[in-house]
C-alpha cells in the first residue's frame, strides 16, 4: 500500500492553507509557498505514474479502512496520467507572475494562490478517488474555487462566474443524484464494488436514470455543445492564469468521469449497446466541433476566440469517447493531454500580449509578431498544433480519431474532424498573418512593445517545448500509457 | 477614547454578559463533540456567532480592533492546517492519512488515542467554521479592512 495518492492531494490542500495564512503576514511569500507546494505535489504525481507504470495499479485506504467501507484512493493507468497532467499543467500555472496573470486581485491578492492550489486539489482529488462521492466532494471543491477565481477578472467575469455557478451547481446535483440512485440500487459508494454489484443491475431503469444524470451534469461541467453556454463568457472573462487551468484541465477532469463510469464502473458494453449513449456523445460532439469553430471565426477578441476554441476542442475528446472503439478512445485520452499543453500556452500568450501592450482584440496585433518574436513562435508552435500539423503534438491525436472514425465506418465523423482542422487554421492563421505579415499600422501600444520578461515568457516557452515533445514521443505515451486503459473496448 | 456604537445600556450590558457565556459553551461544544451532541461545526458556529454580536452592538471601528477580519482568516486557515496535519502526521509514524492511532502522542494508546485524535479534529474544523463565518460576516457587510 503505497501513500503517494494521498500525499499528492494532501500536500495541495496542506500548501494551500499554509499559503492563505504566510499571505496574510508577506504577500510575496505566498507565492513562493504556492509553488513549494506544486512543486512538491509534481515530484510525488511523478513519482506515483513510475510506480504505476512499473508495478500496476496503487490503491490506498483512508484512515486504515479497507473498502467498501472506507474511502479509497486509486492510482491506476489513466489516474497516473490525469494526475501528472493536471499537476504539471498547475506548476505552469503557478510558476507564470502574478502581475500578469491574476489581475484584479482583491485585497491585493490575499487568497488569490490558496484558491488556485484549492482548485488543482479538487481536480486532482476528483481524478485519484476510487470512492463515488468522494469524487462529488472534489467536485464542489474545485468548483468552488473555480467560481471565485473566475470573478477576479472584473465586473463582466462576476456575471459570467455567476451563471456559471448555476449551471455548476446543476451540474453538480445531477451528478449527486445519480450517485443516489446508484446507491439505492447497490448499497455502495465504492468504484470497484459498485462495478461489481451493478452487473446484474443492468436492466433497471434506476442504473438507466443514474447514468443518464451522470452524463448530463458531466456534460455541463464538460461544456459539451448544446450545455456550453457558460463557457464562453467565464472563460473569456477569467484572468489569463485561470482560464489556462480552467481550459486546460478543469474541462477534461469532467471528461474524464465521463471516461470512467464508462471503462470502470460499467462495462463499456452499458454504454455503448444497453444506452447508446456514446452515439448520442458522438454525434452532439460533431455538431460541437462545427459549431465551436465557425464561432470561434466569428470572434474579434483573442481570448473570446481561445474560449470557442475550446468547445471545439472539448468536443473531440467528446467524439473520442463517442466512437466507442480502442482508436477512438487512445485519440480523446492524447487530446486531453494535447489540448492541456496548447490551450494554457495560448492563454498565457494572451495574458502576456495584454500584459505588455493592453491589447485585446485581434485586429490591433498587427506586427506584433516582429516585437515579440519569442512569444510569438511559441504561439506560432500552439497554433500550428491546434490545426493539427506534424510534427506538433496536436496532429496525432487527431490522427488517432481520425483512424478511429475509419475502424467505426463513421465517415460523417472523419469528415467533420478534416473540415473542423480547416477552420481551425482559418482562425490560427488569421492570426498569425496579423501578427507576422502584416505591417503595423503606426498603433503606439504595438511600436512599443517589446518582448516580456523571462518570467513571464519561461512558462510559455516550456510549455511550446512540450507541444513538440509530446508530438514526437506520442508513440511511447500510446503504447505504454493509453493502451492498458483502453483494453475493455471493443 | 471608547466611543460606543449604540449607546443603550441595556444593549452593552446584555451583550458583553453574554457573549464570554457563548464562548464558553461553544468551547465545550467543540470538546464535548466526541461524546455526544455537538462537535467542530456548531461548536464553530456558536464561537463565530459571539464575534458577530460584537460586531452588531460595537460596530465595525472597535470591534475590528478587537478582532480583524485578517484574524478571523488567520483562524481559518489555522484551523485547516490542524485538520489536514492530523490526517498528515500519522503518515510519518507507518500509519495511513487520518490514522490517529499512530499520532506521535506516546503516553496514550489505542482507543483513547483514537478519540483524542477526533478531538483534534474537530478542534480545527471548530477554527477554521469560525474564522470562515466571521469572514463571511464582513464580507456581506462589505467593509473595506
Amino acid at each position: 500500500m503505497s501513500s503517494l495518492s494521498i500525499l499528492i492531494v494532501a500536500s495541495l490542500l496542506l500548501f494551500c492553507f499554509i499559503s492563505v495564512l504566510v499571505g496574510i503576514w508577506r504577500l510575496r511569500w505566498a507565492y513562493a509557498v504556492a509553488l513549494a507546494g506544486m512543486a512538491l505535489a509534481l515530484v510525488a504525481a511523478g513519482t506515483g505514474f513510475y510506480r504505476v507504470l512499473a508495478d500496476g495499479e496503487l490503491r490506498y485506504f483512508l484512515g486504515g479502512w479497507p473498502p467498501p467501507f472506507g474511502i479509497e484512493y486509486v492510482l491506476d493507468h489513466l489516474s497516473a496520467f490525469m494526475v501528472v497532467i493536471i499537476v504539471f499543467i498547475g506548476l505552469i500555472a503557478v510558476i507564470y507572475p502574478p502581475e500578469a496573470g491574476l489581475y484584479h486581485t482583491p485585497r491585493r491578492g490575499i487568497s488569490a494562490y490558496g484558491l488556485v492550489l484549492l482548485l488543482i486539489a479538487g481536480l486532482v482529488g476528483v481524478v485519484v478517488t476510487g470512492d463515488l462521492f468522494n469524487l462529488f466532494v472534489f467536485l464542489e471543491i474545485y468548483s468552488l474555487a473555480s467560481y471565485a477565481l473566475i470573478t477576479m477578472g472584473g465586473d463582466k467575469a462576476v456575471v459570467a462566474s455567476f451563471r456559471y455557478l448555476i449551471l455548476g451547481t446543476i451540474a453538480g446535483s445531477f451528478y449527486l443524484l445519480g450517485v443516489g440512485f446508484i446507491y439505492f440500487s447497490t448499497g455502495t459508494l465504492n468504484m470497484a464494488d459498485a462495478a461489481r454489484l451493478l452487473t446484474p443491475l443492468y436492466g433497471s431503469p434506476t442504473i438507466m436514470a443514474a447514468v443518464a444524470l451522470i452524463v448530463v451534469g458531466m456534460g455541463i461541467k464538460m461544456a459539451l455543445f448544446p450545455l456550453h453556454v457558460w463557457l464562453p463568457d467565464a472563460h473569456s472573462y477569467a484572468p489569463p492564469v485561470v482560464a489556462a487551468i480552467l481550459a486546460a484541465i478543469q474541462i477534461e477532469v469532467a471528461a474524464y468521469v465521463i471516461v470512467r463510469m464508462m471503462l470502470t464502473i460499467f462495462q463499456p458494453q452499458y454504454f455503448i449497446d444497453i444506452m447508446p449513449i456514446t452515439t448520442i456523445i458522438g454525434w452532439v460532439a460533431a455538431a460541437g466541433i462545427i459549431f465551436g469553430s465557425v464561432m470561434a471565426i466569428a470572434q474579434k477578441d483573442f481570448k473570446r476566440m481561445l474560449a470557442y476554441s475550446t468547445v471545439a476542442q472539448v468536443a473531440y475528446i467528446g467524439l473520442g469517447i463517442g466512437l466507442a472503439n480502442q482508436l477512438g478512445m487512445i485519440g480523446a485520452l492524447l487530446h486531453i493531454l494535447n489540448h492541456a499543453f496548447m490551450k494554457s500556452c495560448l492563454f498565457l500568450v494572451a495574458g502576456g500580449i495584454r500584459y505588455q501592450t493592453g491589447l485585446h482584440k485581434i485586429s490591433q496585433f498587427a506586427g506584433l509578431g516582429r516585437k515579440m518574436p519569442l512569444m510569438m513562435s511559441a504561439f506560432t508552435v500552439a497554433a500550428l498544433s491546434m490545426v493539427g500539423i506534424p510534427p506538433t503534438a496536436g496532429f496525432f491525436s487527431k490522427w488517432y480519431l481520425v483512424l478511429g472514425g475509419i475502424e467505426a465506418n463513421n465517415w460523417v465523423f472523419v469528415a467533420v474532424i478534416l473540415a473542423s482542422s480547416l477552420l481551425t487554421a482559418v482562425y490560427f492563421f488569421r492570426m498569425i498573418e496579423k501578427l507576422f505579415a502584416t505591417p503595423s499600422g503606426g498603433d503606439p501600444a504595438v511600436e512599443q512593445a517589446r518582448e516580456p520578461s523571462a518570467r513571464i515568457l519561461t512558462p510559455i516557452i516550456i510549455l511550446a517545448i512540450g507541444i513538440i515533445v509530446l508530438g514526437l514521443i506520442n508513440a511511447l505515451i500510446v503504447s505504454y500509457v493509453l493502451q492498458p486503459v483502453v483494453a475493455l473496448l471493443p | 477614547m471608547i466611543k460606543q456604537h449604540y449607546q443603550s445600556i441595556v444593549i452593552q450590558t446584555v451583550c458583553s454578559l453574554l457573549i464570554p457565556f457563548i464562548q464558553l459553551f461553544a468551547l465545550y461544544v467543540i470538546i464535548h463533540g466526541h461524546y455526544g451532541p455537538g462537535g467542530g461545526f456548531q461548536g464553530g458556529v456558536l464561537l463565530a456567532v459571539s464575534i458577530i454580536l460584537q460586531r452588531l452592538y460595537l460596530g465595525s471601528k472597535i470591534s475590528y480592533r478587537k478582532f480583524s477580519p485578517k484574524m478571523a482568516l488567520a483562524f481559518g486557515a489555522i484551523g485547516m492546517l490542524i485538520f489536514g496535519f492530523a490526517g498528515v502526521v500519522p503518515l510519518a509514524f507507518g500509519g495511513a492519512f487520518l490514522d490517529y492511532e499512530n499520532l506521535p502522542i506516546f503516553w496514550v494508546h489505542g482507543a483513547e488515542l483514537r478519540a483524542l485524535g477526533i478531538l483534534i479534529v474537530e478542534i480545527g474544523i471548530g477554527l477554521a467554521v469560525f474564522g470562515t463565518l466571521v469572514l463571511i460576516f464582513d464580507s456581506l457587510v462589505g467593509e473595506r479592512w
